[in-house]
């Protein structure tokens, strides 16, 4: 099996998302805390170094940013190596930038010494290291969800009792047998394919309503679906298998247990720059039910953390009698 | 066993689907072998109610169904003068089909095959009644109902409504609001089973405590005071006996 060739294999951060950057600014700033304490730990001492070094790292910094936030889709259109050149020609070009703007501006500068530009390589060195290390680290939680596809996510118990319930069609409806078993292909396809990438969310949304439908074969009236997608937007980009699994979760705890008919709610919609995604299903805590739904949440999450960092969240809400699950993540279009 | 009398077969089974699927497989093993369909049920109180007025020699009782899960609906069919037959269909359940294995107990895998099904009807009538402990073991959780046989039917009450359990010689008696039931059970194995539903008042009673109004002082024949439990929707009060005083701290709710 090769799931998890070059998955992430020197994957670049993509140097638009908040949790990234932040993460840049906590470690250069580290660094230069650091650099000032090789000089001195006297306090008022060390003040002084540490201001005069931020005052000559932040605008590099700064203007770095805002240079791979501008370059960021150029450069994840190289392969890896040659971004990785891309990024340090940048660095290299921004702070001779700099230091000479700073030359021109406030004539006290002294020449431009070797110790920065080796400081400077070392710093994106480290950060290149860092975020590559990250992703390998965050990366088994992609092969997971392929491998969880068929061995837990989709409960044997889904899988069975569809296959039953197409045979029950078989004889008096066999067109409702055949679009069963086309939608349970479908579903197949997709839970087998390389889910690594991420995907429009009305492909999500497709899928999803093709599980309901068979699960609906089963439950009948007793599973009822409110869908609030009407202000979704098509293009936007989701990791895959994030809505079908949540809605199986939903279905095996919140509509199986009841005899009574009982509705799951979804509702995906784009608030500003950000896509809110809520599923509600009912729910009754004494349901003798086992807790199976903890390891798709995870996975999701992790999922989550490894596309979007800290721009995307997801929390559940246990009332009385529902079950919510929300996920916000950033709005990204599809071919952009 | 005599050739001629058909076999009536009653299915239980919460998903549509699956009791068509059933139903076909039924009619195909009619073929083969004399067989009536006694009934279809929905979920496990509708089986319980059907039995045995039905007549059914086996049940097929699906597992996994709302409110009552197959395993206890096998147990309170026990309970029946006659029970029927069981034969347990499931499309996965692996603690389950392990328990099955052990215990030579028939069961279904679904999608059911013909042949199986055939194979494992044939068998019906001369397979081993269901021990009430197996199951129990089976299925360790607490029942979702009491069941009393009364005049051959099963009559379920659901545990909400219990308000005292009490110990007399050979039974134990069920209180609730409405009346009260004889159940040939053990009052320690009640206690075990649905630990933290009720609190021991007396060696030979349990009360729930949802049940509880409150405690009150009360003075019997030899003038001696102790504490009595009242009850919101039963008129009866009970005693506490010296050794279990501590619970009227405990719950806190003197009157």
């Amino acid at each position: 099996m090769s799931i998890n060739q070059n998955a992430n294999a020197g994957a670049l951060p993509n140097f638009r998302n908040l949790g990234i950057l932040l993460r840049i600014l906590v470690i250069v700033d580290g660094a230069c805390l650091a650099a000032a304490l090789l000089k001195t730990t006297e306090p008022l001492v060390l003040m002084e170094e540490l201001i005069d070094v931020s005052s000559q790292a932040q605008p590099i910094l700064m203007l770095s940013l805002l240079v791979l936030a501008a370059a960021n889709d150029w450069l994840h259109r190289l392969r890896y190596w040659h971004a990785i050149s891309a990024v340090v020609a940048l660095e290299l070009a921004i702070t001779t930038g700099v230091y000479y703007l700073g030359l021109h501006l406030f004539s006290g500068m002294g020449a431009l010494e070797r110790h920065w530009i080796f400081t400077l390589l070392l710093l994106t060195g480290v950060l290149i290291g860092y975020f590559d290390l990250r992703g390998r680290a965050l990366s088994p939680a992609l092969a997971e969800a392929r491998l969880q596809a068929l061995q837990a996510r989709i409960r044997p118990h889904f899988l069975f009792n569809s296959i039953n319930a197409v045979l029950s069609l078989m004889r008096q409806e066999p067109r409702r047998a055949e679009q069963a078993l086309e939608d349970l292909a479908d579903l197949f396809r997709v839970l087998m394919a390389d889910n690594r990438q991420l995907a429009p969310i009305a492909r999500e949304v497709k899928l999803a309503k093709q599980y309901l439908s068979i699960e609906q074969l089963r439950l009948g009236e007793r599973l009822r679906i409110e869908w609030n997608v009407a202000h979704m937007p098509a293009d936007a980009l989701i990791p895959p298998l994030v809505l079908q699994p949540l809605l199986e979760n939903a279905v095996y705890h919140g509509i199986e247990p009841r005899t009574e008919p009982g509705t799951i709610d979804i509702l995906i919609n784009r608030d500003g720059e950000q896509i809110h995604l809520v599923l509600r299903n009912p729910y009754r805590p004494d349901g003798n039910h086992h807790a199976g739904n903890r390891m798709a949440l995870a996975n999701i999450r992790e999922r989550l953390a490894l596309h979007f960092d800290v721009e995307a969240r997801i929390k559940t809400v246990a009332t009385a009698d529902t079950y919510e699950v929300r996920i916000v993540i950033p709005y990204l279009k599809a071919g952009a | 066993m005599t050739a001629e009398q058909p076999l009536r077969v009653l299915v239980v089974d919460d998903e549509a689907p699956a009791r068509n699927r059933l139903r076909d497989l039924l009619a195909d093993c009619a073929m083969k072998m004399p067989l009536e369909i006694a009934g279809e049920a929905v979920n496990g109180r509708e089986a319980l109610a059907l039995l045995p007025a039905c007549d059914a020699d086996v049940v097929l009782l699906d597992i996994r169904m709302p409110e009552m899960d197959g395993i206890e609906v096998a147990q309170h069919i026990q309970k029946l003068d006659e029970p029927p037959a069981v034969i347990f269909t499931t499309a996965y359940d692996a603690y389950a089909l392990k328990a099955f294995e052990v215990h030579a107990i028939d069961y279904l895998l679904k999608p059911i095959r013909l042949a199986r099904l055939f194979e494992a009807l044939s068998r019906a009538r001369t397979l081993a009644p269901l021990r009430p402990d197996v199951l129990r073991e089976m299925r360790p959780d607490a029942r979702s109902h009491l069941s009393v046989n009364e005049r051959g039917r099963i009559h379920l009450i659901p545990l909400a409504d219990i308000a005292f359990l009490k110990a007399e010689l050979k039974y134990v008696t069920v209180r609730t609001a409405e009346r009260e039931f004889l159940l040939e059970e053990s009052l320690s194995k009640l206690e075990q089973e649905f630990f933290g539903r009720f609190v021991r008042i007396h060696r030979n009673c349990l009360v729930a405590k949802d049940a509880i109004r409150g405690f009150e002082r009360a003075t019997d024949a030899d003038g001696e005071g102790h504490w009595v439990v009242v009850m919101n929707d039963v008129a009866e009060k009970l005693a506490v006996s010296r050794r279990q005083q501590h619970i009227v701290r405990e719950l806190g709710r003197i009157l």
